[in-house]
């Protein structure tokens, strides 16, 4: 073969090769199974597709009837041609009797429209089917996603767990729409016209069938070259894809540093692997179609020649000649589909494999088996001697006690790494403590339903995710039963309203359009509005105030304490003047409170950590 | 006004032949491998019909005859016949291999090259995932257009038209009846491709909008979780998922209708061919060899009558992706750099009655004769609420955005006159929000200049506190990003800055890119800031009073317009506006006072 195809022995080799600007980095778990990936569905992804496929039982036995059907009404077409020509021709000859004739013709279109109402049937029921399962999947890997805790999204990224609901389930419709119906018809059409072959002639049948073991052979070898060309095809685009991607995305910082030199001659090598490997991929198909194609004509010569032999002698008769090379054209033409099957059940037994490990995570915060019902809110936080790791080992919070009054606001200091956010994360149940209880009102917090926590305890970060639709829908998101007068409160409050009405549609604006200008900033005004009109007992800021300048904070500040009066709020800020409004200022060091106080209290010690970061501010400011 | 905007991402072009027509360029280098294609395929048309004549040859000679010696011959030939088509065929895809994607390929490099050249004001409306999709989608819509499409176009139309002439000319009643059954193939084809290129494209939008739903389950997992909002969204999800199904299953009952067609209509002429055929022979007027070869032929016209459909269906497609890549290549980059060139850039910074307005809102002036000087080595901090236009104004500098009126002036000379590298390389920026890309630490902070020493950048960590990364697994060669190391909002704002600062910039534009960083950390950056601030010109866009530190002068911002320049201190003391956007020292005395009471 050429130079300037890709190694692909080697699975490793690519690795090396490649170029420095990459980068180091773990191996991809995807990109692991996509390797390990055999055709078989295996583990997960065999009990995957037998749980998705067992309320259809019988319908597939039906479909697997019909098929039947269909392949055997197709394949005695040409055999009827043969009839036709062996006994429909000679009473015609003898006394013009066209019965026979108009007998097999008759059976011709009988065979004809059974095949066509069998194959409508199969397709649209086979269709139905396939999408029903794809609903099946799509939906409960959606709501799995949702289900599992912030913990596992944090790991998993939600590139992957998009890549998971758009290429994985692609890749198992496309299974379902091609693989199925045409590796069935291609064996039964392999099988049956094998058979048919040798019930024809069985000395004829025999030499056409010694093609078979070259075939074989061919096919194998092709199954081989071209799913590890396959991979590495996918690899490649996947490379000119994220440097595509990220090279418009980040536009504005590749222009400003003069980069597209650099980013041309990266994205012309990526380019130009992509190339190469598709090339090989095209060279391996310009080697095997012609290669079928050469093993059936030569078959079909071979059948000719000794055909006409045996046709000579009066050992088969013309008829069945015909029906024969009839019938050889049909035997080769699955043999192409067939090994490009290959490459579709490869993609969707990884891509099963994958989703079967989503499914299978447990989620971190299980719901209570007996929910615990919270009638009136006060909103009493407590943590009663709270241990939490991320990882086993290394605690970021080793032991804490803490009870925060119902209707109290305290603000959480300390340095990047405390805990702080640890400790919010905590009181939300985006995770379990590993050792001890967090409480709401005196409940336990995993004793509530995740529904009747969230609609008491809400957190505002400074992630001001905002989602498709209109400004009012965003602000709505929490209470959407909420009027159009209350929203507009919640934006007044936070003096978010005047800038809402200067955009084009005010409320209405869509927020993927115009909205994308909004800054950041105005996003995360949003973003309280969103969290104040959902009117929590307990309301938790991460960061939150951190891109507002100093007069919108003020205005989320008194929002907090008129809006939100009589509510306990958490604040984590590392901007001292957030702490102005707090009663109680807990300074947080390693996972422990180290100094707990008013404000007040805290400066006037004079001393401490909270009186000299209050110092260090204040120089800051002078 | 469309002229200035540019295309919209929104909208289809107009597309027709000669959209493709534009793309021929692209061919040129290949002719050679594209008239191998052609003959090869045309010489493979002779042969499909060569080998059913040698067989009804044989059927009609030595077996009727009885005459065994031609046998052998007409075998042998068969033989050969059948070795040269596939021979033929290997010719023609390997050639095409290489042409087509190399096609392909040169197309990818223009539309990249084109894409860096445009200005944000075209990126500003364009997603990534809408030139994605041009890029791969429509690229290789058009690759297999140029190797397959256009040459089985012409190669069909060939085989069909000389298949029924010699069909014709073998018997003309059954040749009647193959042209007349492949009238309504041809007319169903044409017509189902129609109604299926509609319903495709409306199951890609349906799909599209899940992904969306998706995509939004995803990024916003946190804040679904802390609303409670997953059963919402999941039922949102649900409702799409099920509308996408529906439009499926119309897609799978119209291909189901359209396939069984196909199969059907051969399948009746076969029985037609047969009852007439056998009648023919019958009665003497045909020979068993003719029929046999007869419906042989009739079989082999059944894919390039019944696949004319989906290449012409393939031909609209392509033409829509010409329309779509070259709507792209004819959006001229509105930002292009003049030919002047600063001799010795002092880093002399001036607004002149600055006029802005975004290209698509032209009405709406976001900076109103904004007007400022810079001395050499001056650092200035840009305050100003939310949404003033701060960001805006420091994207002027490097010429990101072009001034709607007035000028910006770098030592004396307008930007616009400025080779654009040469004025890039003048100016850095630490944008607000740092992109990073899925490439090694080194890859990244190196982006303004490759050529740094390890020396340079590890005094540009130091500067920025970013000393995190050689803790990194793999120092600097780490990857992150993306598909990388996860770092975190102030980690990557430390990065954007020492991109910046090892730019060695004469104008360092810093878009609040502390915000993420705790007061501890924010403290030692600025202290290093201090020392690459005393020597180069700065223009810092601050929210705190910490930052404005940094600066020599303050400058506020006010609805698009400069309203006062000064010190700080005065600032704060004369301007009440000023006072309210930086005021926490007015609030934090009042704490003092009640701490001191």
């Amino acid at each position: 073969m050429s130079t300037d195809t890709p190694p692909q022995d080697q699975p490793g080799a690519d690795e090396r090769r490649q170029p420095s600007w990459r980068g180091v980095a773990q191996v991809d778990d995807d990109e692991a199974a996509e390797r390990e990936r055999s055709v078989r569905f295996s583990g997960g992804s065999a009990a995957l597709l037998r749980e998705l496929l067992a309320p259809y039982r019988r319908a597939i036995w039906l479909l697997i009837g019909v098929v039947v059907v269909e392949n055997a009404a197709r394949l005695s077409i040409p055999y009827l041609v043969k009839e036709g020509i062996d006994t429909g021709i000679p009473p015609i000859r003898t006394d013009d009797n066209l019965t026979p004739l108009t007998i097999v013709v008759c059976l011709v279109l009988v065979a004809a429209v059974t095949q066509a109402v069998a194959r409508n049937f199969f397709l649209v029921r086979s269709g139905l089917l396939g999408q029903n399962v794809l609903y099946e999947v799509r939906r409960r890997v959606f709501r799995h996603f949702q289900v599992l805790s912030p913990a596992f999204h944090d790991d998993y990224t939600s590139g992957r767990v998009i890549s998971r609901q758009t290429s994985d389930v692609d890749a198992i419709y496309e299974m379902l729409e091609t693989g199925f119906d045409g590796l069935i018809t291609a064996a039964l059409t392999l099988v049956g016209t094998a058979g048919i072959l040798l019930f024809l002639d069985l000395k004829l049948g025999l030499v056409a069938l010694a093609c078979g073991p070259f075939l074989f052979l061919l096919t194998n070898w092709f199954r081989r070259a071209s799913s590890a060309s396959y991979r590495i095809t996918r690899e490649k685009v996947a490379l000119v894809i994220v440097h595509f991607v990220e090279s418009m995305g980040g536009v504005q910082a590749v222009q400003a540093f003069r980069r597209e030199p650099r980013n041309q001659e990266i994205f012309d090598d990526v380019n130009d692997q992509y190339r190469r490997a598709n090339l090989h991929a095209f060279r391996l198909v310009a080697f095997f179609m012609p290669g079928i194609k050469l093993i059936g004509n030569v078959t079909i010569a071979v059948v000719l020649l000794y055909g006409g032999y045996l046709a000579y002698n009066g050992d088969v008769t013309v008829g069945v000649l015909a029906a024969s090379l009839l019938y050889l054209r049909q035997f080769f033409e699955p043999m192409m589909e067939i090994s490009q099957f290959y490459n579709t059940f490869q993609s969707a037994s990884a891509a099963l494999d994958k989703l079967a490990g989503v499914l299978r995570e447990e989620p971190g915060v299980p719901e209570p088996e007996e929910p615990h019902r919270l009638q009136e809110t006060h909103g009493e936080v407590s943590f009663d001697a709270v241990r939490f790791s991320y990882t086993e080992g290394r605690d970021v919070i080793p032991g804490l006690d803490l009870t925060v009054p119902a209707g109290q606001t305290i603000a959480l200091v300390g340095t990047t790494g405390a805990g702080k956010t640890t400790l919010a994360k905590l009181a939300t149940r985006f995770y379990d403590p590993v050792e001890g209880t967090v409480r709401l009102d005196g409940v336990d917090l995993r004793r509530l339903t995740a529904d009747d926590l969230r609609e008491r305890v809400v957190m505002v970060t400074q992630e001001n995710y905002l989602f498709s639709g209109t400004i009012a829908d965003n602000i709505r998101f929490g209470r959407p039963e909420a009027s159009m007068a209350e929203v507009e409160r919640a934006a007044t409050a936070l003096g978010a309203h005047d800038f809402i009405m200067a955009l084009p549609d005010g409320y209405q604006t869509d927020v993927a359009n115009r909205g994308g200008r909004l800054s950041a900033g105005q996003r995360q005004l949003v973003a309280f509005a969103r969290a104040f009109l959902a009117d929590p007992a307990v309301l938790i800021l991460d960061e939150a105030t951190s891109s507002l300048d100093v007069p919108s904070e003020r205005l989320v500040q008194q929002a907090l304490q008129t809006v939100l009066s009589g509510r306990t709020a958490v604040i984590i800020a590392h901007r001292l003047s957030t702490v102005e409004i707090a009663d109680r200022v807990l300074v947080m060091e390693h996972g422990r409170i180290v100094e707990d106080g008013s404000p007040a209290e805290l400066i006037g010690s004079g001393e401490g950590r909270f009186a000299d970061l209050h110092d260090a501010w204040l120089e800051s400011l002078a | 006004m469309a002229t200035d905007l540019g295309p919209d991402p929104d909208s289809n072009p107009p597309a027709g032949v000669h959209s493709l027509w534009r793309l021929r360029g692209y061919l040129k280098p290949h002719r050679l491998a594209l008239t191998i294609m052609l003959l090869t395929s045309l010489a493979g048309v002779g042969l499909t019909i060569a080998i059913p004549l040698v067989t009804k040859a044989i059927i009609d000679g030595p077996i009727t005859n009885r005459d065994l010696s031609a046998v052998l011959p007409l075998g042998l030939l068969a033989l050969g016949l059948g070795v040269l088509e596939a021979a033929l065929i290997f010719w023609r895809r390997w050639v095409q291999s290489n042409a087509v994607l190399g096609v392909e390929t040169a197309m990818r490099h223009d539309l990249y090259e084109r894409l860096q050249e445009l200005p944000m004001g075209f990126h500003s409306r364009w997603q990534s995932g809408q030139l994605l999709s041009r890029a791969t989608t429509d690229l290789s819509g058009i690759r297999r257009f140029f190797g397959f499409g256009m040459l089985f176009l012409l190669i069909n139309i060939v085989q069909v038209i000389v298949v029924t002439i010699v069909l014709l000319n073998m018997y003309w009643p059954l040749g009647l009846v193959v042209g007349a059954a492949a009238v309504p193939i041809v007319a169903l084809s044409m017509r189902f491709e129609k109604r299926y290129v509609v319903i495709s494209r409306q199951v890609q939008d349906e799909q599209g909008d899940l992904a969306t739903h998706a995509e939004e389950g995803a990024v916003g997992i946190r804040v679904i979780k802390s609303f409670g909002r997953g059963e919402h969204v999941s039922l949102q999800y649900e409702e799409a998922a099920d509308k996408l199904r529906d439009t499926s299953m119309v897609k799978v009952r119209l291909a189901a209708k359209f396939w069984t067609f196909l199969e059907i209509i051969p399948n009746l002429a076969v029985a037609v061919v047969l009852l007439l055929g056998s009648i023919g022979v019958g009665r003497g007027s045909l020979t068993p060899g003719e029929l046999v070869a007869f419906i042989t032929l009739l079989l082999s016209l059944v894919w390039p009558v019944s696949s004319l459909g989906v290449i012409l269906a393939m031909a609209q497609e392509a033409m829509t992706s010409a329309a779509r890549i070259l709507e792209i290549f004819d959006t001229e980059p509105s930002i292009v750099g003049g030919s002047e060139v600063i001799a010795e850039p002092r880093g002399h910074l001036r607004f002149e009655h600055v006029d802005f307005a975004f290209p698509d809102a032209p009405d709406e002036l976001v900076l109103r004769d904004v007007n400022l000087d810079l001395a050499p080595g001056e650092t200035i901090a840009l305050v100003g609420a939310t949404g003033s236009g701060k960001t805006v104004l420091t994207s002027l500098v490097p010429r990101l955005y072009d001034v709607t009126a007035g000028r910006v002036t770098l030592d004396g000379t307008d930007v616009r006159e400025l080779d654009l590298k040469h004025l890039r390389s003048l100016v850095a920026t630490a944008f607000e929000e740092p992109t990073l890309f899925s490439m090694s630490a080194r890859e990244n902070v190196t982006l303004g200049r490759s050529e740094a020493s390890d020396a340079d950048i590890d005094e540009a960590l130091d500067i920025a506190q970013a000393g995190f990364v050689r803790d990194l697994p793999w120092g600097l060669d780490t990857r992150i990003g993306e598909q990388g190391m996860a770092l975190s909002g102030g980690q990557r704002q430390r990065l954007a800055l020492v991109r910046a600062v090892l730019a060695r910039p004469k104008v360092l534009v810093l878009d609040d890119t502390l915000s993420a960083l705790d007061v501890h950390t924010e403290k030692l950056v600025e202290d290093a800031l201090q020392s690459v601030l005393g020597s180069t010109t700065g223009l810092v866009v601050a929210h705190r009073a910490s930052t404005v530190l940094l600066a020599d002068r303050v400058a506020l911002l006010q609805d698009g317009t400069i309203t006062h320049v000064g010190d700080h201190r005065v600032l704060l003391a004369e301007v009440p506006a000023y006072r309210e956007l930086l005021a926490a020292d007015a609030e934090l005395s009042e704490l003092d006072e009640a701490v001191t009471a």
